[in-house]
């Protein structure tokens, strides 16, 4: 059977973990948009801007700050580090993002929040475009995480192991946090009807920013861990927003876990496109996401409202 | 039927007025100079907002007038789109009035923007994209391809690779015209010298992840993996050959396509020891180090790519033209070039009938960390190929300029 399709099996199978390791990184964007998506009601699409912040925050800390900061002999902040900081960096940036400019559009239409986020993700990019260059910046893989496992013809590198690992704790984290903790249903609770809840005494507006900094935490987090793996340039986010809406869209618009368990499903049909079909590798998740919403229009996970 | 032949001559009679009025002197009094060229997306750091200094440089040197008139320069972003290149070409035509279009990087865009000029009878001058049928099936009168082509990057680089006697070859080939084109001359150059190609797998343009590609050609088994694309498509493919362990191990990576700032952006110990070929570099000779450092100095600190260089080059020899012929008009400026040879302390060469300019280039190797005094000290060129070893002979061309 190998053979009629042209491939040995230990080609599939690098091809399939391929195919893992990129859907991790839908599943771990997806996650922050269904989150943002399913409790404010909001399509953020700084999404990819964010993430991109993640990875240049990343290759800054390593690069420039000690320049900036006049200090001499090499200071750097390591990756490690940074994959704690940045996603807090960004998170607080915007949440700020949300108190002064999003805050005022919730009594409208999702489609003026679309339209802003998208406003600030070109903002973004331009800016960062205007500073680094669209070719961007080399980060390395941390010394530890170097080299890989040769198992068989296979060779696979450790980084990218770790960045499944990684993406696959964060993503089940969040979905306990959110279906499983008495937090967590106080979020779904305030999605459902927020005056009551209020009436509850709970606050209400806090949870929501603090709700949107963390989905924006999370693009950032997979940012970090895309630095050493992408080339790190200010287009980063936007080539990968636009696949990422897709995969929402076909997990259901919200659902936790339907973004989570369509992200590593849509990376690994798209890896299988790469060696079947590669001509048509950029397009094959849009063709999934035009049937879906044919013939499933609420996704696949996704209830309808 | 008589009155159509009177209107006819009529008609042709008002032409040829025409283009005796245009032909002295300077249309619209003043020459313009349209840099036409991505400025904002995937190529822009190969020629970009560097191409629109390099002609602005060009046209100081030259005294800012020619023939009395005022030389303006324009520039448009096409970023590396075939349809907005065209449309920014006609509008550059129509309401800006230029004289010349330049730059045009990607080959899809500089068809479209080639076709555009030629309707229009004006010159375009194509630094940037690389494919062959530019001078050759799609060549036009009123065109020049200045610095390079797919062509002297196959006998260039890939000439130099299989003479050191790797055979085997794998394509990784963006999925359009110029990768296309590539992919064809080289894999000529490696059947001619007894090679071979095992296979190929075409990505489309602007891949995020290239690393199920590369794991394609790891398996291929073949002793070189070739990259037949450019820009930010070979970075994301270097460095994801770096990480699948295929650097260092009996495969070598070769990109087909490079320039400085590419390996600028993925760093010396990603890519010491590569090959690549360019129609110039800035540290080759003392001319070349000159303009190098003035451009570095309007150009935040960053060398001139071969393709940047060309557009200042090119310009000046517009100029030059401009004023031997005592016109702007494109028909004459351009028998004007094609009869002179050109030897500016940059290029040195003679632009063909076809409208291929044919010069030396230069193949070369990138430097280890330790040999690189500064970030614009990338490569040392190990190799001149000689303008007629890297220029496709006339014999063999398509183009409908060449009379046989």
């Amino acid at each position: 059977m190998f053979e009629l399709l042209g491939i040995t099996p230990q080609s599939l199978v690098a091809q399939l973990l391929i195919g893992l390791i990129n859907g991790s990184f839908y599943a771990l964007l997806s996650l922050g948009l269904a989150v943002i998506f399913g409790l404010l009601n909001v399509i953020n699409f700084t999404h990819g801007a964010q993430y991109m912040l993640g990875a240049m925050l990343t290759w800054i800390g390593l690069n420039e700050l000690g320049n900036w900061l006049g200090i001499e002999d090499g200071f750097q902040i390591s990756y490690f580090v940074m994959l704690l900081i940045a996603p807090l960096l960004v998170g607080a940036f915007s949440i700020v993002l949300e108190k002064t400019m999003l805050k005022r559009l919730y009594h409208l239409d999702h489609l003026y929040g679309l339209l802003l986020t998208f406003g600030c993700a070109l903002v973004i990019e331009g800016l960062f475009r205007h500073w680094y260059g669209v070719l961007g910046e080399s980060y390395p893989v941390p010394e530890m995480l170097e080299g890989g496992l040769r198992v068989s013809g296979l060779y696979l590198p450790y980084y990218r192991l770790w960045v499944v690992a990684l993406a696959l704790i964060v993503c089940f984290g969040t979905w306990y946090f959110i279906e499983r903790t008495k937090l967590g249903s106080m979020l779904r609770a305030g999605t459902e009807n927020p005056k009551l809840l209020q009436a509850f005494g709970v606050n209400v507006p806090l949870m929501i920013t603090l709700t949107y900094g963390a989905g924006c935490a999370l693009a950032a987090f997979a940012g970090v861990l895309a630095a050493p793996i992408y080339q790190v340039t200010a287009v980063m986010g936007s080539n990968l927003i636009i696949v990422v809406f897709a995969v929402v869209v076909i997990g259901g618009m919200g659902s936790i876990a339907g973004s989570i368990v369509t992200g590593l499903a849509l990376g690994v049909i798209e890896g299988l496109t790469k060696v079947f079909y590669p001509e048509a590798s950029s397009v094959s998740i849009f063709v999934i996401m035009i049937l879906v919403l044919l013939f499933k229009p609420a996704g696949l996970f996704g209830k309808v409202r | 039927m008589k009155k159509t032949m009177i209107a006819k001559l009529v008609a042709a009679s008002l032409v040829a007025g025409l283009g005796t009025a245009q032909a002295a002197g300077v249309s619209d009094n003043e020459v313009r100079i349209g840099v036409l060229t991505d400025l904002s997306g995937i190529y822009s750091a190969i020629e970009g907002p560097g191409a629109v200094v390099a002609a602005k440089m060009a046209v100081k040197d030259f005294g800012g007038k020619v023939l009395g008139k005022k030389i303006v320069v324009t520039s448009a972003d096409t970023q590396s789109k075939a349809d907005l290149a065209g449309s920014k070409a006609r509008e550059m035509f129509e309401k800006d009035k230029v004289d010349l279009i330049t730059g045009n990087v990607s080959t899809a865009s500089a068809l479209a923007a080639m076709e555009v000029a030629d309707q229009k009878g004006k010159i375009s001058i194509v630094t940037g994209a690389a494919s062959l049928p530019i001078t050759n099936e799609k060549c036009h009168a009123t065109n020049i391809h200045y610095v390079y082509d797919t062509y002297a990057l196959s006998r260039g680089t890939g000439k130099a690779v299989v003479d050191s006697g790797k055979k085997t070859w794998f394509f990784v080939t963006a999925d359009y015209a110029f990768g296309h084109t590539l992919e064809r001359d080289t894999t000529e150059v490696i059947n001619a010298s007894g090679g071979k190609v095992l296979g190929s797998v075409k990505h489309p343009i602007s891949t995020q992840d290239f690393s199920s590609f590369m794991a394609q050609a790891q398996a291929s088994g073949a002793q070189v993996i070739g990259l037949a694309n450019a820009g930010g498509d070979t970075i994301g493919s270097v460095k994801q050959a770096a990480e699948l362990g295929i650097m260092g191990s009996k495969q070598t990576v070769v990109p087909l396509l490079m320039f400085i700032s590419d390996v600028q952006a993925l760093g010396l110990k990603a890519t010491a020891g590569m090959n690549f070929t360019v129609g110039w570099y800035w540290d080759f000779n003392d001319n070349n180090r000159k303009f190098a450092q003035r451009f570095m100095k309007e150009f935040g600190g960053k060398a001139p790519t071969s393709v940047q260089a060309g557009v200042y080059s090119s310009t000046m020899q517009y100029l030059k033209a401009i004023e031997a012929t005592k016109t702007d008009d494109a028909a004459a400026v351009m028998k004007h070039l094609k009869s002179i040879n050109i030897d500016d302390g940059l290029f040195k060469g003679k632009i063909r009938e076809d409208g291929k300019f044919e010069h030396d280039m230069y193949l070369l190797q990138v430097k280890a960390p330790n040999e690189s005094k500064n970030k614009n000290d990338v490569a040392k060129v190990v190799k001149v190929i000689a303008a007629k070893d890297a220029t496709l002979p006339l014999s063999e061309s398509k183009c409908k300029l060449v009379k046989k």
